[in-house]
């Protein structure tokens, strides 16, 4: 196990760094594209671009201007905005990381509850009616682009259906701080968890709901009806056991897509100031210092967290530590 | 089936968006129209209307008239055809979606096939490469570039892309998506290289490009051909959500993302602005995973139990 633990750390790392590389590579050295110009924002006069040019070393060699960077983004953690003059832009995106970790966390609590409420009564009812619509279900979910849905809720929510009782609790868009009212926290971010799940937890079911199927024709389940054990007991016990490990493994893979895309853009919508909103303002303004920040912070995060997730998987399962 | 007969109606309706504008609505979904005029139940009525109730502040774009010939789905806040621009932004969503796909589906083709044929080295090299795009959240890598690339125009080698031109989003959707099909072309090619037939050809003294060609690649192509609609369905939800974070197709042009994102102010007041192109995106991307899952259990019957992505 620790050899696992310490091979995977060091892919990890190993990752980390290249993402590093990568983002850098797109931001100072896109052919055709000058650096200074794009971080000092649109309309920069020449003091700007020069004072732009020193704070990056851009007439220094490459490798030297990716530690810069690196050491201002990480180290000294002091990366300034010219769009925004002398504001800090590290402290922002941790600022913002609480919102967006309350959304993805509580999203994927909701999502992998009712996926796997979904999947096992698909299952056990498979080629029923339920199984079937469980299936539609599913692909509608990964279909709807999830801003999208989320300006529809918010259309029902707020605005047309606001006064009736099915709405009336609905807090205006924006976010509670956990700290500041618990009650107030969980109503902010309702509507936000379940636009989220609904993208992911009828394909969820769905893996799961095949594999369990799939389980059921296994030696080891035959041989549990053989002992006279009781169809729930089976299906519950030795069936979904195993099935959850692959279902975990996915889990994991979306876990980091949902905070770097679907969580991101479901903060736009729902006026969440998290890491995404950071993002999509700073877009809009072309804040470049601000969306690098944001981008590596959050590709960090889910690198961490699929290493996280990947250890737990291996802690389930033996079988996947042979290195 | 009724799916594929569900996209052609869809195609062919974005297709038709010219002669829907000129014809049928006659108006420019590209020009402003803020002092415009148009017909509703006979009578001649502004396009952005005053504001009499509320706080009476500005103007409101007319709603919907469901009446082909004027203003269909209503306006936008520049007073522009909903309608016409929904047709328009078909072609823009469905052409980056299609373009991007091929391009995955070329470049992961050919990684894939190269990573896995020749090994040792290359292999190393192009995995790790692979690894890293697959590591990286695809919105994010996405965003990364589209700051750089969408509002400058982009000269590689012989290579010109308009600042502005749909060609952007393709080529950088294209791009994130590459390890999707690299790595399953990769692993398919690894798997091909120990069978018998490949072994023969071997034997027979066959060239490296002649394995390639007739022996390897025809049996990847099904796993592609399996991929495509999918990458399709990706690439399109991928280009709304960049296109809704005004990086992806720059306006005038309309997108269903950017439909959307006009819509976004006129949410309360307008709602069919933004619930129309999402509804479009939906049917669009669902026609086409359901294809998907029909196109697999075509070509290879033994996976319709094995549900995966």
């Amino acid at each position: 196990m620790l050899r696992f633990v310490l091979w995977r750390m060091l892919a990890m790392v190993t990752v980390m760094f290249a993402i590093s590389v990568l983002v850098f590579l797109i931001f100072f050295a896109t052919p055709g594209v000058d650096p200074a110009a794009r971080i000092a924002g649109r309309n920069a006069d020449q003091q700007t671009l020069k004072a732009v040019r020193h704070d990056f070393g851009l007439d220094q060699p490459m490798p030297v201007q990716y530690a810069l960077l690196m050491k201002k983004l990480f180290i000294t953690r002091d990366l300034e905005s010219y769009v925004n003059r002398g504001a800090k832009v590290v402290p922002q995106v941790e600022e913002a990381a609480p919102v967006t970790l309350s959304l993805v966390i509580g999203a994927s609590l909701i999502w992998v509850a009712t996926s796997v409420l979904m999947g096992v009564l698909a299952a056990v009812f498979r080629g029923s009616i339920v199984d079937t619509g469980l299936m539609i279900i599913g692909l509608i979910g990964i279909s709807m682009p999830v801003f999208w849905l989320g300006e529809v809720v918010n259309l029902v929510s707020q605005s047309r259906f606001h006064d009736t009782f099915l709405f009336s609790w609905v807090p205006p868009l924006g976010y509670t701080p956990l700290t500041e009212s618990p009650l107030g926290w969980f109503k902010s971010l309702l509507l936000p968890w379940l636009t989220l799940a609904v993208l992911y937890a009828g394909i969820y079911a769905r893996i799961l709901r095949s594999s369990m199927v799939e389980a059921q024709e296994q030696d080891y389940v035959r041989t549990a009806y053989a002992k006279g054990l009781t169809e729930r007991r089976v299906l519950v016990r030795h069936s979904l056991r195993m099935s959850l490990i692959a279902y975990f493994s996915l889990f994991g893979l979306d876990f980091g897509a949902l905070v770097g895309g679907a969580a991101l853009l479901t903060e736009v919508v729902f006026g969440l100031h998290g890491v995404g909103k950071l993002t999509y303002d700073s877009l809009q303004n072309f804040d470049l210092p601000l969306i690098m920040a944001t981008v590596m912070y959050a590709a960090f995060f889910v690198i961490v967290a699929n290493a996280l997730i990947d250890l737990l998987y291996s802690w389930l399962d033996p079988r996947v530590r042979v290195v | 089936m009724a799916m594929l007969g569900l996209l052609l109606v869809i195609v062919l309706l974005s297709l038709a968006a010219p002669l829907y504008a000129q014809h049928v609505a006659h108006t420019d979904p590209f020009r402003s129209n803020l002092d415009g005029t148009t017909v509703v139940d006979g009578k001649t009525v502004p396009v952005m209307q005053e504001q009499s109730e509320g706080l009476g502040l500005g103007v409101t774009p007319i709603g919907p008239t469901w009446d082909p010939e004027h203003y269909f789905l209503g306006a936008d806040n520049q007073g522009r055809d909903v309608a016409a621009r929904l047709l328009y932004g078909g072609r823009n969503s469905l052409l980056i979606g299609v373009s991007a796909a091929l391009l995955t589906c070329l470049f992961g083709t050919a990684i894939g096939l190269t990573a896995g044929f020749f090994g040792g080295r290359v292999d190393g090299v192009l995995s790790r490469l692979l690894d890293v795009v697959w590591a990286f959240p695809v919105y994010l890598f996405a965003i990364c570039l589209s700051t750089v690339l969408v509002t400058q125009s982009l000269g590689v080698g012989p290579l010109q892309l308009e600042a502005g031109s749909p060609a952007l989003p393709i080529f950088i959707i294209g791009i994130v998506y590459i390890p999707y099909v690299g790595r399953s072309v990769r692993g398919e090619v690894l798997s091909l290289r120990k069978r018998e037939f490949v072994e023969a050809a071997i034997g027979l003294g066959a060239s490296s490009l002649r394995l390639l060609w007739s022996d390897i690649l025809p049996n990847v192509v099904t796993t592609v051909i399996v991929l495509f609609p999918l990458m399709i369905a990706l690439s399109m939800l991928t280009e709304a959500a960049l296109s809704f974070l005004s990086i992806g197709v720059q306006p005038p042009d309309a997108s269903w993302g950017t439909i959307i994102l006009d819509g976004q102010g006129l949410l309360y007041t307008r709602p069919w602005v933004a619930i129309a192109p999402g509804i479009a995106i939906a049917v669009t991307v669902l026609a086409l995973n359901v294809l998907g899952d029909g196109v697999r259990d075509a070509l290879d019957p033994r996976a319709r139990h094995k549900v995966g992505r």
